[in-house]
């Protein structure tokens, strides 16, 4: 089953290094991992996407709470959450296909924020799969690259991650 | 004052009471070793190869409660480490590694003896530091030496680039030492012991299964009031022997692979399982779903809770150190009113002696040929089952664990989990030094012995009179025995052509060497050795060439699933 797990770990050197080399070490899945500072400088937050049987994600988290750079561990599936992942897409934006994409881009309020007499950049936020639905709706052949967060998540309402 | 980052270095060491450091010198850590020599209270010994230095750091940390403490270089000092490392870290031993690195301004240049230290050494450290700053080397100490104790034991490492050992700072030793993201829970939830204590009780079939934790956690004497109160049967994990008293009637031996029938069946058909401090691995209950199939509660006590349900699901998960526990499990079982269930006991026992019947340590002695058990019971016999025994990897191992008797926790210093071969001799340097005048036998193979004999030479620097018993079946035994069973006899590399004289070798070294061939002639050479306090002895046993380790559970079969001496 998928998981999206949310971390603060300590802002030092080496401190990713052991969560993706505890991954690759122990055949744990990522599908995406993310990571940058919070309000607290000395500290990151990571969200990994991942997946497995119960006792597998259950070893993941005890695995994750044993590195001792991770300050807390909690996986968000296990509760009520919020997931948002940011994609940049270019394509090629030329004749009919033009105003088309933006279009389509407007239905999934995405916005353009850099144009080109031949290319649109499309940002999108939202679920992985809203992305990826907007993936499907468009013309393949256009895609010229795609950029994805992976996904990012947070707890509702009461729901906290902190030291 | 200020203070150099070498002479801080050494400072927190004296902080930190360490008595030996272990290591090799070389460029990275020049500055470190000219404060080495500037003090008298930190001593060193001076290894032959960086992977003896942690072998006997571990060994000193094995036989007693303390850190066991390595230096060495960059580069190649480190890689040569990382065995030793690797070995403490699958057995959880307290250990800080200090590394040179090359100068932070070298970093990433591939400068020469340069690695990415932290990096090789990261999946076989409890942690590692990388020192940029030379205001950090003491805290960085202070971490190093409470995270390497503390909660599960681990080697951790330091890592200091040259030019941070020499700049100058004020120096201060952190009095105290807080990790924010590093809290080990110490002791157990109490409603979680009240359910042990009453499963334990209302227990038709109870058995209790204890490892290396017990010996970590020093709670040996708590473990043994326990059972004695439960009136139980006991097993002990290869890592938990001397855990409790080989010599009672309700220690049933062993388990696991080479473990007693007894030990195996118990733990197979009992009702209810207390594991402490051990962690159901491959080699203990062998094939998962084969362990499974037989419906018992478990109770599991570890520090890690990583530990707990990891390969086997348990019912009541205690996450405390295992002195503290089970101090609480007893004191909850005397404060009730209700007893074990005597009847049923009675009964339990009753099929732990059938099992026990099968006397399954049995062997055909010889008086042609020298049978290794013989040899272990005889230096039983002789030390009063209270030496210090390492132990290499491989036969030898199995026999000594079996044969050997271990009435008391930290006697018997072997490589569990990681199961390195050239461990033993290192390992009694650092037991013999921590033990002056106590006997220290490595027992060994002729195998084993050669990946560290060049150790020889610092046992000799620093006269350590250890006692090296060598069972020398001139083959690789134990894969040996695997291609005997598995392999259609084909005995592929595992015969040991062109072994050296080691009477020779001994003596070449400046110890004693005795040849061994016959059986009557073992226990008059054990003693000779012992005898001879002040001198490392080579005890060449020239022992039986196929003798095998029985029982055996093959690899990735069930407990129940034992292979006996007399089925073949």
């Amino acid at each position: 089953m998928r998981h999206i797990i949310s971390l603060l770990m300590e802002n030092e050197a080496g401190a990713l290094s052991r969560v993706a080399g505890l991954f690759s070490a122990r055949g744990y899945n990522i599908e995406s991992l993310n990571v940058a500072p919070t309000e607290d400088p000395t500290m990151s937050r990571m969200t990994i996407v991942t997946s497995g049987s119960d006792e597998v994600i259950e070893q993941i988290n005890k695995q994750l709470n044993k590195l001792v750079d991770v300050v807390s561990v909690m996986d968000l599936s296990d509760g009520d959450h919020i997931e948002r992942e940011l994609m940049l897409v270019k394509v090629h934006a030329t004749g009919e296909a033009r105003e088309e994409l933006k279009r389509i881009a407007d239905i999934f309020r995405g916005r353009i924020i850099d144009v080109s007499d031949k290319t649109y950049t499309i940002e999108l936020t939202g679920s992985g799969s809203k992305l990826d639905s907007f993936l499907q709706a468009i013309d393949h052949s256009l895609i010229l690259e795609t950029v994805r967060t992976g996904a990012s998540g947070i707890g509702r309402g009461d729901r906290i991650l902190k030291l | 004052m200020e203070l150099t980052g070498a002479e801080i270095t050494i400072r927190c060491l004296q902080e930190e009471g360490v008595e030996y450091v272990f290591g090799y010198p070389g460029g990275a850590v020049l500055f470190i070793y000219d404060e080495l020599f500037k003090q008298e209270q930190v001593k060193h010994v001076l290894v032959r190869h960086e992977q003896a230095a942690v072998h006997a750091a571990d060994g000193y940390a094995r036989s007693t409660d303390k850190v066991g403490v390595a230096l060495v270089t960059s580069g190649p000092g480190v890689t040569n480490a990382v065995t030793g490392i690797a070995t403490a870290y699958m057995d959880s031993i307290p250990l800080v590694v200090i590394s040179g690195q090359v100068p932070t301004s070298y970093i990433g240049e591939d400068a020469f003896q340069e690695v990415d230290t932290v990096g090789i050494t990261r999946p076989c450290v409890k942690h590692n530091f990388l020192v940029k700053d030379v205001r950090d080397i003491a805290s960085t100490m202070k971490k190093a030496f409470y995270l390497a104790k503390s909660g599960r034991p681990g080697p951790v490492l330091v890592d200091i680039p040259k030019d941070v050992s020499q700049q100058k700072t004020e120096y201060s030793y952190p009095a105290t030492v807080n990790i924010r993201s590093y809290t080990p829970q110490t002791h157990g939830d109490i409603g979680q012991i009240k359910r042990a204590a009453q499963l334990l009780l209302e227990a038709k079939r109870p058995m209790v299964y204890a490892g290396g934790g017990v010996v970590l956690s020093d709670a040996s004497k708590q473990l043994t009031e326990l059972v004695r109160l439960l009136g139980v049967p006991c097993t002990n994990t290869l890592m938990g022997l001397g855990g409790y008293p080989a010599d009672d009637r309700q220690f049933v031996g062993m388990l696991g692979m080479h473990g007693t029938y007894e030990a195996n069946l118990g733990m197979q058909n009992c009702d209810v399982l207390l594991a402490v401090g051990a962690r159901f691995d491959d080699r203990v209950i062998g094939n998962v779903g084969h362990f499974n199939s037989v419906p018992r509660k478990i109770i599991h006590i570890d520090i890690d809770p990583a530990s707990i349900s990891k390969r086997v699901k348990v019912d009541v998960p205690i996450v405390g150190d295992v002195a503290h526990v089970l101090a609480d499990l007893l004191s909850v079982l005397n404060s009730s009113k209700q007893k074990p269930d005597a009847a049923a006991l009675k009964d339990w026992w009753k099929q732990i002696d059938e099992w026990r019947a099968a006397n399954s340590l049995a062997y055909k002695n010889s008086s042609e040929v020298i049978k290794p058990q013989y040899v272990i019971e005889q230096l039983h016999k002789l030390t009063h089952g209270d030496a210090f025994v390492t132990s290499d990897v491989g036969q030898h191992q199995m026999w000594a664990a079996q044969y050997y008797g271990f009435n008391h926790p930290r006697r018997w210093i072997n490589s569990g989990g990681l199961g390195t071969m050239g461990f033993g001799l290192p390992a009694a340097m650092g037991v013999q030094l921590a033990h002056p005048g106590a006997p220290v036998a490595c027992v060994t193979g002729e195998g084993s012995i050669q990946m560290n004999i060049q150790e020889l030479s610092t046992c000799k620097q620093y006269q350590l009179p250890i006692k090296i018993i060598a069972l020398n079946n001139r083959y690789l035994g134990m894969v040996r025995q695997w291609q005997e069973f598995f392999h259609g006899n084909r005995y592929s590399h595992s015969y040991m052509d062109a072994l050296p004289d080691f009477v020779k070798l001994a003596e070449a070294y400046g110890h004693v060497g005795i040849l061994v061939e016959k059986p009557s002639d073992v226990e008059g050479a054990l003693k000779e050795a012992f005898a001879r306090k002040d001198e490392l002895v080579f005890l060449d046993f020239r022992t039986d060439m196929t003798e095998n380790v029985y029982p055996m559970v093959p690899g990735g079969k069930g407990l129940s699933e034992v292979i006996l001496a007399e089925d073949l």
